[in-house]
């Protein structure tokens, strides 16, 4: 069974269903355990709806792409798009009381917290390249 | 199909919404969204959101909650959550939301809590 999946969508919300349920099928097929099918999933889906709103900005020229692997360290996850790109640095702390009614900004938070490792790539062709682990 | 059904329950002037399926991005926080503002339009600003039958939400939904809560109060309302699976509970910690919301256990206690 193959250890690593490629999947190309498009830059459209219905995606983000769509990969979470590659990574879930793609996780059970691997024999993760249940709390990391859990965070996968919503790491997949904050990342890939990132990609495609605030990356591709729904031009649905632009693919997104997930690779999903399950590596000795984990299940390990990539989310490319094609946008601008942004720093991570310049998302505001949404838990910061001046932040906390805001109604987005929370994505990061949640790929942070239940994913082991979070790791932003700007590309040298564009876009940004988010890396994900959550180990077994 | 919508990810998400919402039924509405009516207990003296608070309105109960029981919600089951998914509050993500798309469907399942537009169609909360509608529901909260339209009740706003009629008048009926003491909600109180059953989550109990909610299996997933995302930032996008947990989103939605804190607009809701925010627009409810702007009218000089009242929105408060019921239910909370675990999962919920552990966003609203991590979110730092837990100290926003009035959450409940039960039904009962939710609602004298509007007197």
């Amino acid at each position: 069974m193959s250890k690593i999946r490629h999947i190309e969508l498009p830059s459209q919300i219905e995606s983000v269903e769509k990969a979470a349920m590659s990574a879930d099928e793609f996780a059970r097929n691997q024999g993760f355990g249940d709390e990391v099918i859990f965070a996968v999933d919503l790491a997949i889906r904050e990342s890939v709806a990132n990609a495609v709103k605030h990356g591709n900005q729904f031009d649905e020229q632009k693919p997104v792409q997930v690779t999903l692997s399950d590596t000795e360290n984990g299940f390990e996850v990539e989310v490319r798009d094609f946008g601008p790109g942004f720093a991570v640095s310049d998302i505001p702390d949404p838990t910061d009381p001046e932040n906390i009614l805001k109604t987005n900004g929370r994505g990061i938070l949640f790929m942070r917290s239940f994913m082991d490792e979070v790791e932003w790539i700007h590309p040298d062709d564009g876009g940004l390249l988010v890396k994900m682990l959550k180990r077994r | 199909m919508s990810d998400i059904t919402i039924t509405e329950r009516q207990a003296g002037d608070i309105t109960i919404l029981d919600l089951q399926g998914k509050v993500t991005i798309g469907e399942g926080s537009v169609a909360l969204r509608t529901t909260i503002r339209r009740l706003l339009g009629e008048g009926k600003n003491k909600i109180l959101l059953n989550l109990g039958g909610v299996g997933y939400i995302d930032s996008s939904g947990i989103g939605e909650l804190v607009s809701s809560f925010t627009a409810v109060k702007k009218e000089g309302g009242m929105l408060k959550l019921l239910n909370l699976t675990q999962k919920i509970q552990d966003l609203l910690a991590i979110t730092k939301l837990l100290t926003v919301f009035d959450t409940y256990d039960d039904e009962a206690a939710a609602l004298s809590s509007y007197n």
